[in-house]
C-alpha cells in the first residue's frame, strides 16, 4: 500500500489528544468532546452537576494539560515579568503562586493568569490562551531572558475538592499536608519529579500537579488508586463553570475579552472593571499600561464587576440590568449566572455602570417552559464575598474531608 | 421563673424550623428536646468510632428550597448532594437499573418492556403535574373549608384556579388518584412485573398501606413531589449524614437569638383559663411563654404531655383515634467494604447509590398481610441506600454504611411485646435477605443497628413509630390534619400551636409544618411575617 491510502487525509484537521486522555476516554462514557486551545477537551464525563458535587463534596480531576505554559528564565526573567504583568512579582516568594493579570499600553487586559517562581531566576506563567507574541516582544530590551513554550512537554492536572489533601497523602506525597494556599512542593516521582501547587480554579481545597508528560499515565494511575476510597471522578469544562462562578473568578470570553483579540473600542476591560485593582500596583517599577490604569483609578472605572444574588431561581445568563423594575434604561448586563446547587442561591457577575452600582438593581430575565418563552423582572442584591468560601479552602492543614 | 415568648417543645426539624422563624422575627424562643441530642428524626449519631448513621430519615427530596435559601442553612454548613442510581431487585434474577442518563435509563426500561419504556414518558409527565399542584400547597396554610373569612375564601378561590388550570379531564382524574390504590394506578401505565414493583414502593413507604390498598397512589406523589434543585422526584443525601440539616436549622436558631435546651422532656403543657400559659419539664421546672408550639405528633401532644380535663370536648377522643400505625423498622449497617450484588455490573455510577428489593407486587402484599396479623415477614420489602458510596463524611475511607428502610415491621407484635431478642431476629431476616442478592455480605458487617417502632418511639418520640406524625390518607390530609376543624396549626387550647408533621402538609424533612405554622402564630402575635414563600422551577 502507497503512503497515500493509509495516511490521514483528515489529520491536519483532527483535534491533539492529551497525555491522560486514554485514562479519559474510558471515562468519558457519554462520548462528550469538545476542544479547547487545539485539544480534544470534554465538557463532561458523566454528568456536569455530579462533577461539580465532587468538586464540593469529594474530589475531582480536571485536565490543565491545555493551558498554556511558559518557562522564563534569565537573570533578568524577574524584570521582565514585572514589567510585563500589574503585580509586583518580587513579592512573589520562592516556591510561590502569585495570580495576576497583563495589559496593553492603554491598560486593557490581555489576559490573566498564575506565575511561579521556581528559582530566583526561573519563572513559569500559565495562562487560558496562548500568548508567546506578546511575551517575546515584553523581553525587548532586556538582555539575560528566554521565554520557553513548555505546554506541550509539561503536563498538568488539577485535584480538587474536600478529599484532595487526603488523596494526595494516601498517594504517599508527605508534608503535603503543610502547603498553604499558593505554595509549590516538589516530590520525587518514579526517578523523576512531581510539583503540586496548592493552586485551582474551584475556590475550594485543591492542588494543581505538574509534571513532564511522559509520567502523566502513571500520575493518573497512582492518583486514582489512592482517590478509589475518596470518590475521585474526572469533572468536565461544564463544572469548571460552575465551581468557578461561585468562587466569582473570571473567565475569558466570558467576564473579559481579550485585549489583543478586541476589535471594538473598549469592548475590552480594565482591571479595575473586572474588580481586579488589588492585583495593579502602582508602587513596583514601570509596568505595561501604569499610566493608563493610573488614571482610570482617578476617574474610576466606566463598569465594575459585581457579584449578584438574584431573586427566584430562573439564571440571569444574558439579562440586562436595569436601576427600576420599569426595566426602561439600562445599566448594565449579566456576563455568568447559574443557579448554585451548593449555595442555594441565584448567582450571577455582571458588569454594571459604576455610578448605578449602589442603587437598585433588577434583572430582566427570559427562559423557556416547554418551548414557551417567558419574562421574569427579578430584583438583585450585590454581595461583596465570593459566593462559596469554605474554610478548608484556607485552612493549613486542611482536613481530610 | 424564665420567661419566654414562645416555647418550642421538641427540637426536630420541623420544631428548629419554627424556632428559628420566630426568632427571626424578634421573639424570644427556646425548643426544648427531651434527649441529649438535637434533631428527633433528622439525625446523625456515631454509634461506632468512624461510621455515622443517619439513625432514622436517610434522603432528602422534599426540604423547601426556599427555606434552605432564606435561612442560610449553606452558611450554616448544609449540603446536599444527590446521590445516582437505584437497583431495582426482582424476586429471582431480575434487575432494573434507574440510570442517571435519559438515553440509558429508557433502554434500559426498554430491555425489560418496550411497551413500558415508552409509558415512562407519560407517567412521568403525569406524575409530575400531579405533584406540581400538590407542591403549590406545601408552605400554604390550608383554608378552613366551614370558614366565611375572606382569607379563606380567597385561599380556596387559589386552590381552584390552580385546579382548573390541569383542564377537565385531569380533574377527574386528580380526584380519582387520591383514592385508587398505587398498583391500580400503575396498571394504566405498565406491563412490566419488575417494573411496576420498583414504581409502588414509594407508595408504602412508612405508611401502614399495602400495594393494593386504597390510598396508597397518594402516598406515592408524596414521595415523589420533592426535588433536588429543580430536578423533581430526585433524592439527595445531606453530606455529614441527616443530622446536618438539623444542625444547620440550630445554628439559624441561635443565629436569630433563639434557645435550644436538651435534656429537657416535657411533662406537661400548663394551662390555666383553657390558655396554654407555659409546660413543666420532667424534672419539675416550670417555664412560662405567651405561646406554647408542640412539634410532638397529635396524639402524643393530646394524650401524654396534654391533661384530658385542659382539652375541649372530644379533642382527648380524637387524639386516641388519630391514625398513627407504625409499619417500618431500620436496619443501620456499618461495613468493612462495599457490597457487591449478583448480576449487577461494576458500574461505580449505578453500585454505589440506593438499592431496593421490591420483588414483586405479590412480594409487597404479602409482606403488608404479615404487618396485619403482627409478624414481620421472611420476605420484607427493603428500600437501601449505602450514604458512603457518595458522602466522604460518614465513614472510614474505604468503608461503608447501608442505610435499611424495612416494610413492614409492626409496632405490637401478635405473640407479645417487642423484646431485645425478637429485634435481633428481625435485624438477622434483614441480613438475609440482603445476603440472597449480596452473597458475602454478612462478612462485611462492622456493626449495625436495630430499629424497630418500638425504638423508634422509645428514643425519638413518634407514637408507635410511625415516620410521618400519622398517616397521609387523605381523612387525615390537608385542612383535616391532624383533625378537621384544626387544620391551620392553631389547637383547642388558646396559645397552643402545633407545628410538626402531624400538621399540613405532612411526613418528610420538608420544613414547611414548621415555616407554616411559625407564619401563622406571627399573625396572631402580630408581628410581621418572617416566613418566604415557595419558590418552584416550574412557574
Amino acid at each position: 500500500m502507497n503512503d497515500e491510502h493509509t495516511a490521514d487525509a483528515y489529520a491536519g484537521e483532527r483535534l491533539k489528544l492529551s497525555p491522560f486522555h486514554s485514562r479519559q476516554a474510558a471515562l468519558n462514557i457519554r462520548d462528550a468532546w469538545a476542544s479547547w486551545n487545539g485539544y480534544k477537551f470534554a465538557p463532561y464525563y458523566y454528568d456536569p452537576v455530579y462533577e461539580y458535587f465532587c468538586v464540593r463534596n469529594s474530589c475531582g480531576t480536571y485536565d490543565i494539560c491545555p493551558m498554556q505554559k511558559y518557562e522564563i528564565r534569565g537573570r533578568d526573567a524577574e524584570p521582565m515579568l514585572n514589567r510585563l504583568v500589574t503585580r509586583d512579582v518580587r513579592k512573589i516568594g520562592l516556591h510561590r503562586v502569585g495570580y495576576s493579570v497583563w495589559c496593553t499600553d492603554e491598560g486593557r487586559m490581555i489576559d490573566d493568569g498564575t506565575i511561579f517562581r521556581l528559582a530566583d531566576d526561573r519563572f513559569m506563567l500559565t495562562c487560558g490562551s496562548s500568548c508567546i507574541a506578546w511575551l517575546e516582544k515584553s523581553t525587548f530590551g532586556f538582555d539575560d531572558v528566554t521565554v520557553t513554550d513548555i505546554s506541550d512537554a509539561l503536563g498538568g492536572l488539577s485535584l480538587q475538592g474536600p478529599t484532595s489533601c487526603a488523596v494526595l497523602k494516601r498517594m504517599g506525597f508527605k508534608g503535603i499536608g503543610s502547603a498553604k494556599p499558593f505554595d509549590v512542593m516538589r516530590f520525587p516521582f518514579h526517578g523523576d519529579e512531581l510539583m503540586i501547587s496548592r493552586t485551582g480554579f474551584t475556590g475550594d481545597l485543591g492542588y494543581e500537579l505538574w509534571l513532564h508528560a511522559e509520567l502523566a499515565l502513571q500520575v493518573w494511575d497512582e492518583l486514582y488508586a489512592a482517590g478509589e476510597d475518596y470518590g475521585i471522578q474526572p469533572y468536565g469544562e461544564a463544572a469548571t463553570n460552575m465551581a468557578r462562578l461561585e468562587a466569582a473568578f473570571i473567565m475569558p470570553a466570558m467576564e473579559f475579552n481579550e485585549a489583543l483579540r478586541t476589535v471594538h473600542f473598549e469592548h475590552d476591560q480594565t482591571p479595575f472593571e473586572l474588580n481586579l485593582g488589588w492585583l495593579v500596583d502602582f508602587d513596583k517599577p514601570h509596568f505595561n499600561g501604569r499610566s493608563a490604569l493610573w488614571r482610570e483609578k482617578q476617574r474610576g472605572p466606566r463598569y465594575t464587576l459585581t457579584r449578584l444574588d438574584v431573586e427566584g431561581n430562573k439564571p440571569a445568563a444574558g439579562a440586562y440590568i436595569y436601576p427600576t423594575r420599569r426595566c426602561t434604561r439600562e445599566i448594565g448586563y449579566v456576563t455568568s449566572a447559574m443557579w448554585s446547587p451548593a449555595v442555594k442561591a441565584n448567582l450571577a457577575l455582571a458588569m454594571i455602570k459604576t455610578e448605578h452600582m449602589d442603587g437598585d438593581l433588577w434583572a430582566e430575565i427570559y427562559y423557556e417552559k416547554e418551548l414557551r418563552p417567558y419574562r421574569r423582572i427579578a430584583r438583585c442584591k450585590r454581595i461583596n464575598k465570593p459566593f462559596w468560601m469554605p474554610e478548608r479552602a484556607r485552612a493549613t492543614p486542611p482536613p481530610d474531608y | 421563673m424564665n420567661r419566654y415568648d414562645a416555647i418550642v417543645i421538641g427540637a426536630g426539624h420541623n420544631g428548629l424550623t419554627n424556632a428559628a422563624y420566630l426568632a427571626k422575627a424578634g421573639l424570644n424562643v427556646v425548643v426544648l428536646e427531651k434527649n441529649a441530642y438535637i434533631g428527633g428524626a433528622a439525625v446523625s449519631r456515631e454509634l461506632h468510632p468512624g461510621w455515622v448513621y443517619s439513625n432514622c430519615s436517610y434522603v432528602c427530596s422534599m426540604l423547601r428550597q426556599a427555606i434552605h435559601r432564606d435561612l442560610d442553612l449553606s452558611r450554616h454548613g448544609l449540603i446536599l448532594v444527590p446521590y445516582l442510581g437505584t437497583i431495582s431487585f426482582g424476586d429471582g434474577d431480575g434487575r432494573l437499573f434507574a440510570y442517571h442518563n435519559p438515553d440509558a435509563a429508557y433502554l434500559e426500561l426498554k430491555r425489560h418492556s418496550p411497551h413500558d419504556a415508552d409509558a415512562m414518558h407519560r407517567f412521568h409527565a403525569d406524575l409530575t403535574r400531579y405533584s406540581q399542584l400538590i407542591r403549590k400547597t406545601l408552605m400554604r396554610t390550608p383554608p378552613e373549608p366551614t370558614s366565611f373569612r375572606p382569607k379563606d375564601i380567597l385561599e380556596f378561590l387559589y386552590l381552584a384556579k390552580q385546579f382548573w388550570s390541569l383542564g377537565e379531564r385531569e380533574i377527574y382524574e386528580y380526584v380519582r388518584f387520591f383514592t385508587i390504590s398505587a398498583a391500580d394506578f400503575l396498571d394504566d401505565y405498565f406491563e412490566n412485573e419488575l417494573i411496576k414493583a420498583a414504581m409502588a414502593s414509594p407508595g408504602i413507604i412508612g405508611t401502614a398501606l399495602g400495594v393494593y390498598s386504597p390510598g396508597s397512589a397518594y402516598i406515592l406523589l408524596h414521595h415523589a413531589m420533592g426535588d433536588v434543585d429543580g430536578n423533581i422526584g430526585a433524592w439527595g443525601l445531606a453530606r455529614g449524614g441527616m443530622g446536618a440539616i438539623s444542625t444547620a436549622l440550630a445554628c439559624a436558631v441561635r443565629s436569630h437569638g433563639g434557645e435550644i435546651c436538651t435534656q429537657a422532656g416535657v411533662r406537661k403543657v400548663l394551662v390555666e383559663n383553657r390558655k396554654a400559659v407555659g409546660v413543666m419539664l420532667e424534672n419539675g421546672d416550670e417555664l412560662r411563654a405567651r405561646i406554647v408550639v408542640s412539634n410532638l405528633d397529635a396524639k402524643r401532644t393530646f394524650t401524654r404531655i396534654m391533661d384530658k380535663a385542659d382539652l375541649p370536648e372530644g379533642i382527648f377522643e380524637k387524639a386516641c383515634n388519630f391514625k398513627i400505625r407504625g409499619s417500618s423498622g431500620k436496619v443501620n449497617i456499618a461495613l468493612s467494604g462495599l457490597p457487591r450484588f449478583s448480576g449487577v455490573p461494576d458500574d461505580r455510577y449505578i453500585n454505589r447509590g440506593g438499592q431496593t428489593f421490591n420483588g414483586s407486587l405479590e412480594t409487597m402484599e404479602r409482606a403488608y398481610d404479615c404487618w396485619k396479623r403482627g409478624r414481620w415477614s421472611d420476605n420484607p420489602f427493603i428500600e437501601s441506600v449505602i450514604p458512603s458510596g457518595s458522602d466522604p463524611t460518614v465513614a472510614p475511607p474505604g468503608c461503608h454504611w447501608m442505610s435499611n428502610f424495612i416494610q413492614y415491621c409492626p409496632s405490637s407484635l401478635s405473640d407479645g411485646l417487642w423484646s431485645p431478642e425478637k429485634r435481633e431476629r428481625f435485624g438477622q431476616t434483614v441480613i438475609d435477605k440482603i445476603e440472597r442478592y449480596s452473597p458475602g455480605f454478612r462478612n462485611l458487617i462492622v456493626h449495625m443497628e436495630v430499629r424497630t417502632p418500638h425504638e423508634i418511639e422509645s428514643e425519638i418520640g413518634l407514637t408507635e413509630g410511625n415516620i410521618f406524625q400519622g398517616e397521609l390518607t387523605i381523612d387525615q390530609l390537608f385542612f383535616n390534619r391532624p383533625f378537621p376543624g384544626y387544620g391551620q396549626y392553631r389547637m383547642p387550647v388558646r396559645n397552643l400551636y402545633m407545628c410538626g408533621s402531624s400538621t399540613h402538609p405532612g411526613g418528610g424533612v420538608s420544613s414547611a409544618c414548621g415555616a407554616n405554622a411559625a407564619r401563622e402564630i406571627l399573625i396572631d402575635l402580630r408581628r410581621p411575617n418572617t416566613v418566604p414563600k415557595d419558590d418552584f422551577y416550574d412557574e
